[in-house]
């Protein structure tokens, strides 16, 4: 038997007072792709991080090949034929994909010789594995996609043997998902090594040889994935059984609530964002909005929680609300009866460094109700916020705890509960579940049928598609800013929404009558 | 779990950054061949073991209260506002333009429209810098420091040109009328038999500075406007999504900034020289910045700061009057304090950290 | 205004440029690379001071200029050690350094000479004197003559005064602050060294990645930045004057990062930014000229604004905007 491409042994990693990695050992087979999947905060990103030497491990040691091979820094997990591509990017955007490329590798002080290696290389590598770039284009005028390649060139031409890809289909299509699994093949038949991390149990089933699963930091096991089954992985990620569906009665829509009508937005930069969308939104019913992420739900979530400009007509509840300028903020939605919980809940729906019980008011602060004379009432906003973090159960029940102190999932219950109890008539959700624990999902989910129940109008807008599949009652798919189409949950499947995610329109051949594979609900984590 | 208790965050760093500064000033002073605990007991007998050294602690101090709480303000909306200096500079020719050329029938009432005048001009310098920045996303640190040469460079025109009395040499206003003269500590606490604060600048103003620290409080920690301010301040996403206006708040805090800035200049024009000269603000604005470091952005640390620094001015100045050592003495320590304080606070924050989790680790 | 007035401002111009060229230069490779600097004005201050001091006791101007580099690095070290070890605040950390210097050299001077913050006259060799080019009407053709170099000068053709009075006759700082510029461009667009630095200020992160220092990289910028601003603070005090006095930088540091700006971080918009801002000073110098060309008595006062006021101006973005590189400011923490 041959030497493992890698194994770890002992691998742990403190964040200050966090334990994100713990005792973790970790063999890998050459030739192989080896997946690791994990709830989010499981340590999974920390410990390939360690591998590449962009942390240093607290503890552990590393074998390539068999060979004990200290990695204190990037440069000697490069040297030692490792290659990672980030989830986020590690591009210098305004360069090209040249100097980006050899950035780190050049040959010798003079940049022309560089280049001009580099550019040969690079032509023998897009006819070798398919991954065709322009040498010469700037990064930011790239597609994410094209980035993407970038990133595998930019380890490729470091002679890398071994690839760590982190949750690397989080910003693609389908089609381009697909499309980057056939370059990991063709590596694979050359005899590198790939390990991919993701929370997507069916990369996980379809296209890894061996998979890893971590919770809290920990290994908990390493399996065959022909011997496992995603019921047996989820239930290794969370270390009890999961409930994979969301139990709901059939919707009664009333009458409408949001009217969008041909709304358009161009963002700072100038580029048209949304291209004219209608959509209707009734009491009473969830409608999602799918898409991969980037292709206009995030501005149009914006316009409607009024903090970016659009034309068109939005009216909600029959009135018309102003889309810029005066009267277009948050504060004026509020007033109009939308509640909005955003997709950032860290950048955007929570002061990370204020209380809970500041964080409970944010946004309706200047609410007559919570007023006292020309001060603030912040004795009555405490035990408000007191009641309503008892009510939806956030942990650890203490107002006074700094936001950034909570864990993803009660970060997000701080903010349905603001959102939620101020009873609006129109709730829009972004990314409800993304960064949020298994248990949290659970009860977030309710809360969201919950609320469509007592007759409420929901927006929701998420990247996973399991999640849209399984709360929506209407499901509308955004692709370049327009919406591609609007479909029944019960009459539709993943492959015909991933169709029209990726702008193809004629589903014929896969619209079906009703998803058979789409009752599991996913597994989220990005950590 | 917040990496260490909240008293070593406002208590603990700060003193021993303070530590740290006064550590090197005194190998400073021992470089330039004097004995520093010799200058500190000097310091300390010439500000602070007499009335009249408090006097003019006091009188330095007042000065910092306002341009500390200046830069806090600006601070809290993460605006650096450098521009103290110059905002000082035009609030002192509010308080001139309104003592000279307004009747005033008693000091009581002449304070105010003084505080008035000198906060409107304060406030109207930091108007262009908050509105470059919120609107066109000029550095407002950048922005500051230019206008603080031009205020000078105006102050000087103005007086030259404009209000120096005919035939008079020094760039100086006329002596404003006597019914501005604001009383002094002497003035309030002697009496026949026992003078106090003798000659010192000390003066009713100073009790201003304390009302405005607590007004600063207030607005910071109790209304609405400081709400949005503080969160503007921490996350200028989350605030446009909560709908607070980055402009608005950009541009409210820079006025009340600079409002307070050149509300310094009461102290300094109406009641010390009372008159306007030229230098009156003698890089106060700066040293805002230090006090508001210092004091970790909550009036109350800047009135202790500022009192920390009164003494400084003070000492420094008893220390140049009796030893060698010249006044930029406290430049020096000002710097010293700027970067412990303001810059290396994580050189003292790491380590403390550190020592925080593992006796928590070692209690669990 | 005739031909030679206009070669006399212009000649003070590069004179009074070349501190800010350099100091500007040096907030180039800082800033290129992730720190921003408002500290140059310290650095210039205290290079300044350490040259004079030590010209004057070593009787030789570049003995004095290693000096005022020491002293400039020194303090660029301490930027460093804030901006880039500690992860502190740039900007607070620049105005300690400018206080610093300004508290420091007053100290040092009384200290060391006891003339009221000043350091005294430096003569001969003490001082980078001019240089005559070869062919130019200069100092010694005046003596060979035994007239005033001016009556020289203004009796040559128009050539010949443009190459006297403008290109010759400038100390050698003023010659190699010139050539800075082409090496600088050279050196970031043409070199691997010029490569990451540009790239660890616009993503730290990719340059951490690829196995490359951030931290390395960005000490050799600050140290580069330091190097420059000694440089820039030796000619001050060892070439523009002769000596040292208590803050003779009077804002060129700032005058230098509003001239970054302008130039939108590139070196040879730099010189050109440089330059113009020369052009003030030197007109400030002469009111006449402007009074006598424009017709309207114009205010010192106005003139001595004209460049802080142009770079509000500019700041507003009514003259083209001016992007950054995007990691400037932004100490660089590894993400989680």
């Amino acid at each position: 038997m041959t030497a493992p491409a890698i194994e770890l042994k002992g691998i742990s990693k403190a964040f200050g007072p966090v334990q994100a990695n713990k005792d973790i050992s970790i063999s890998v087979q050459p030739g192989t792709i080896h997946g690791i999947i994990g709830e989010n905060g499981a340590g999974k990103s920390t410990l390939m991080s360690i591998l590449y030497g962009f942390y240093k491990a607290d503890a552990g040691e590393i074998f390539i090949k068999g060979q004990k091979t200290p990695i204190p820094d990037s440069q000697a997990a490069i040297s030692a034929g490792i290659g990672m591509v980030f989830q986020h990017f590690k591009l210098v955007e305004n360069f090209t994909v040249l100097e980006n490329i050899i950035l780190g590798a050049e040959d010798g002080a003079m940049l022309s010789t560089s280049l001009g290696n580099a550019r040969r290389e690079l032509k023998h590598l897009a006819d070798e594995y398919g991954l065709n770039v322009d040498p010469d284009a700037v990064i930011e005028n790239l597609s994410v996609g094209h980035q993407q390649r970038v990133e595998i060139l930019k380890a490729l031409y470091r002679k890398a043997e071994i690839l760590i890809l982190d949750e690397p289909t989080g910003v693609l299509t389908p089609a381009e998902a697909d499309q980057l699994f056939r370059i990991l093949d063709r590596l694979r038949e050359e005899g590198k090594t790939i390990i991919l991390i993701t929370h997507k149990l069916r990369e996980i089933m379809e296209y890894t040889d061996t998979v890893s699963v971590m919770r809290r930091g920990q290994m908990t096991a390493t399996v065959k994935t022909n011997e496992t089954s995603p019921e047996e992985l989820a239930e290794l990620m969370v270390g009890r059984k999961v409930l994979l569906r969301v139990d709901k009665k059939p919707p009664e829509p009333g009458a409408t609530v949001l009217d969008v009508q041909g709304l358009r937005v161009v963002d700072e930069a100038g580029v048209e964002r949304v291209k004219g969308i209608n959509l209707t939104v009734r009491a009473g019913e969830i409608v999602g909005i799918a898409g991969v992420a980037g292709n206009g739900q995030s501005e149009l979530l914006e316009v409607l929680g009024g903090y970016a400009d659009g034309t068109g007509t939005i009216l909600v509840n029959g009135s018309p609300i102003p889309l810029t300028g005066h009267g277009a903020d948050g504060q004026a939605r509020r007033a109009a009866g939308v509640g909005h919980v955003p997709e950032d809940r860290q950048r955007e729906g929570l002061i990370m460094e204020f209380s809970a019980w500041e964080n409970t008011v944010f946004g309706y602060h200047l609410e007559p109700e919570i007023q006292s004379g020309l001060l603030m009432d912040n004795k009555a906003i405490y035990e408000d916020a007191d009641a309503k973090m008892q009510r939806f159960d956030v942990r650890p029940p203490d107002p006074k705890l700094a936001a950034k102190n909570f864990s993803g999932g009660n970060q997000q219950k701080i903010v349905l509960a603001r959102e939620i109890e101020r009873n609006p008539d129109l709730l829009l959700i972004g990314q409800p579940t993304r960064g949020v624990d298994i248990g949290a999902i659970e009860f977030i989910h309710q809360q969201i049928v919950n609320l469509r129940d007592q007759g409420k109008a929901i927006l929701l807008v998420s990247v996973e598609l399991e999640e849209i599949m399984s709360l929506s009652d209407r499901i509308a798919v955004m692709f370049d800013g327009h919406i591609m189409g609007e479909r029944d949950p019960a009459q539709t499947n993943e492959k015909e929404l991933g169709l029209l995610m990726a702008g193809i329109t004629d589903t014929s051949a896969v619209a079906g009558n009703g998803g058979n594979d789409t009752t599991e609900q996913e597994v989220h984590a990005d950590g | 779990m917040d990496k260490m208790p909240k008293w070593a965050d406002i208590v603990l760093i700060p003193l021993i950054s303070l530590l740290l500064a006064a550590f090197f000033s005194a190998l400073v002073i021992l470089a330039i061949g004097e004995n520093p605990i010799e200058a500190l007991k000097l310091m300390i007998d010439g500000a602070l073991m007499r009335s009249a050294g408090w006097g003019y602690t006091l009188y330095y101090a007042t000065n910092f209260i306002f341009t500390g709480l200046a830069v806090s303000v600006a601070f809290h909306a993460r605006l650096f506002n450098i521009g103290g200096e110059g905002q000082a500079m035009l609030g002192g020719l509010g308080v001139a333009l309104v003592c000279l050329y307004i009747p005033w029938p008693h000091w009581s009432l002449s304070i105010l429209g003084a505080s008035l005048g000198a906060a409107l001009f304060g406030a109207l310098w930091a108007l262009i810098p908050a509105y470059l920045q919120a609107k066109r996303g000029s550095h407002i640190v950048i922005t500051t420091i230019m206008f603080n040469f031009i205020a000078a460079a105006l102050l000087n025109y103005v007086l030259v040109e404009m209000l120096r009395p005919v035939g008079a040499m020094d760039p100086a206003s006329a002596k404003f009328p006597d019914a501005t003269h604001l009383p002094s500590f002497q003035d309030m606490f002697s009496t026949a038999e026992s003078p106090m604060f003798r000659g010192a600048p000390a003066n009713v103003t100073f009790f201003l500075a304390l009302i405005a620290c607590f007004v600063v409080w207030a607005l910071i920690w109790r209304t609405r406007l400081g709400y949005e301010i503080r969160a503007f301040g921490q996350s200028e996403t989350a605030a446009k999504y909560a709908g607070i206006s980055p402009v608005r708040i950009t541009v409210i805090a820079m006025l009340i900034s600079g409002a307070l800035a050149g509300m310094m200049s009461v102290n300094t024009t109406m009641g010390e020289s009372e008159r306007l000269i030229l230098n009156s603000t003698e890089g106060a604005g700066f040293i805002g910045i230090a006090v508001a470091l210092m004091g970790r952005n909550h009036p109350f640390g800047v009135l202790l700061a500022a009192i920390l620094f009164g003494f400084l001015y003070q000492g420094g100045a008893e220390l140049a009057l009796w030893t060698s050592i010249p006044r930029e003495l406290i430049v020096v320590i000002q710097a010293l304090v700027i970067l412990f304080t303001g810059a290396l606070d994580n050189m003292v924050r790491h380590p403390l950290e550190k020592l925080f989790i593992a006796l928590r680790r070692r209690n669990a | 205004m005739d031909f030679l007035t206009l070669l006399q401002v212009l000649d003070t111009s590069v004179r009074l440029a070349t501190p800010l060229l350099l100091a500007c230069l040096a907030g180039l490779y800082s800033e290129r690379s992730g720190v921003v600097d408002i500290g140059l004005e310290g650095k210039m201050l205290a290079a300044a001071f350490f040259a004079a001091a030590f010209a004057y006791y070593s009787g030789n101007a570049w003995l004095g200029l290693l000096a005022g580099v020491g002293a400039s690095i020194v303090l660029a070290m301490i930027h460093g050690l804030a901006s880039v070890t500690f992860r502190g605040n740039q900007l607070i950390s620049g105005v300690a350094i400018n206080f610093l210097a300004a508290g420091m050299t007053v100290l040092a001077a009384q200290s060391w000479f006891r003339q009221g913050g000043r350091t005294p006259p430096l003569e001969g060799a003490a001082r980078f004197n001019p240089i005559e080019l070869p062919f130019a009407i200069g100092p010694s053709d005046a003596e060979a003559a035994d007239r005033p170099l001016s009556q020289l000068i203004a009796e040559a053709g128009p050539l010949q005064q443009f190459y006297s009075e403008l290109i010759s006759g400038h100390s050698i700082l003023v010659y190699l602050a010139l050539l800075t510029v082409p090496f600088t461009w050279w050196l970031l667009f043409r070199t691997r060294f010029g490569l990451r630095l540009r790239a660890v200020g616009e993503n730290p992160a990719a340059v951490d990645t690829a196995g490359v220092s951030v931290v390395w990289l960005r000490y050799a910028a600050v140290l580069i930045c330091g190097v420059l601003c000694g440089v820039a603070g030796a000619y001050l005090s060892s070439a523009l004057q002769a000596g040292f006095v208590k803050d003779m930088t009077a804002g060129r540091g700032f005058i230098a990062l509003a001239a970054l700006i302008f130039a939108k971080w590139r070196p040879v918009y730099a010189l050109w930014a440089c330059l113009l801002f020369g052009l003030f000073q030197a007109l400030e110098l002469r009111p006449d000229i402007i009074e006598n060309v424009s017709g309207l008595k114009v205010q010192v006062q106005l003139l001595g604004a004209l460049p802080y006021i142009l770079t509000v101006v500019i700041l507003a973005g009514f003259v083209g905007k001016a992007i950054p590189p995007r990691a400037s400011g932004e100490p660089y923490v590894k993400e989680r």
